[in-house]
């Protein structure tokens, strides 16, 4: 196939792009999500210890 | 313990990805086959080259979780395994879009390039309910590892199968005589590659400090069942 035009080529490009970039992010929020439930978790723990 | 050196880690891995989007839109000159579209090479090709590494990798930690007994190798080889199959998800999904943007099509099924990494990504999602069907923890480490290992091994015997079987309709990028890229495009292929692992250490190192924090939580919540 000839080399698509620029203007087509580039949602193609922009999609892959994307795509790696949704993927890393949407993963980092799932743990950065996980940190956060543990970190408050530890600290009801530490409310309850102290009480 | 794991988190240690992740925020700078974290760092040098933003600057490094940046700098490589940075080169891939700005300095990489256009092929003069593909045109434009070929810049999805620069994301899927570290991908995937990293997506194999971190099951060979993972196949590692697994013979150090079998050689020493201890369990903390089988969390490292279950983390980079995870990390490698949310990766080979994106490799298969920017495949995709490339063979679309190149081909025509969404997917060739009589590409060995493409189908052996979709067999290899089929092959580790049944890593998963390997795994979690095991209650008993160490015999759920025993064997996830040994399939770590046999997968592993699989991995480097596929990709060899599939440099003898190509059709040549992928760009070959790192042979014994150098490689097709000329040095501009090299050079931005590198540092994406040098990116796309710093992301997968840094990602690893993420998820590990997370299940560690998770299981030190376990820990105290069942000292305190018991002091109570």
């Amino acid at each position: 196939m000839p080399a698509l035009p620029l203007d087509e080529a580039g949602k193609y490009v922009a999609g892959a792009y994307v795509v790696f970039v949704a993927l890393i992010l949407v993963y980092v929020a799932i743990i950065g999500a996980k940190i956060a439930r543990i970190d408050r978790e530890i600290g009801e723990l530490a409310g309850e210890d102290d009480e | 313990m794991y988190s240690k050196g992740l925020v700078p880690l974290a760092w040098a891995t933003a600057v490094t990805l940046t700098a490589a989007f940075a080169l891939v839109f700005f300095y990489a000159p256009l092929d003069a086959d593909q045109g434009f579209v070929q810049k999805i090479f620069y994301v899927h090709v570290p991908m995937a080259i990293v997506a194999l590494g971190g099951f060979v990798a993972g196949g590692v930690m697994a013979i150090k979780h079998l050689r020493s007994g201890d369990r903390s190798w089988d969390m490292r080889s279950y983390v980079a395994i995870h990390i490698s199959i949310i990766l080979g998800f994106g490799v298969l999904a920017t495949g995709a879009i490339w063979a679309k943007a190149s081909w025509g099509h969404w997917w060739v099924w009589d590409e060995p390039v493409l189908v052996s990494f979709l067999v290899v990504v089929l092959l580790y999602c049944v890593y998963y309910p390997l795994r979690f069907s095991i209650e008993d923890p160490d015999r759920q480490a025993r064997y996830s590892s040994v399939f770590a290992i046999a997968a592993g091994a699989f991995v480097p015997l596929n990709f060899i199968a599939v440099r003898l079987a190509e059709a040549y309709t992928h760009p070959r990028v790192l042979s014994q005589t150098g490689g097709d890229l000329p040095g501009d495009m090299r050079l931005t292929f590198l540092v994406a590659l040098l990116g796309m692992t710093l992301l997968f250490v840094t990602l690893w190192k993420l998820e590990l400090t997370a299940k560690n924090a998770s299981m030190q939580l376990k820990k105290l919540r069942n000292r305190a069942r018991v002091a109570a």
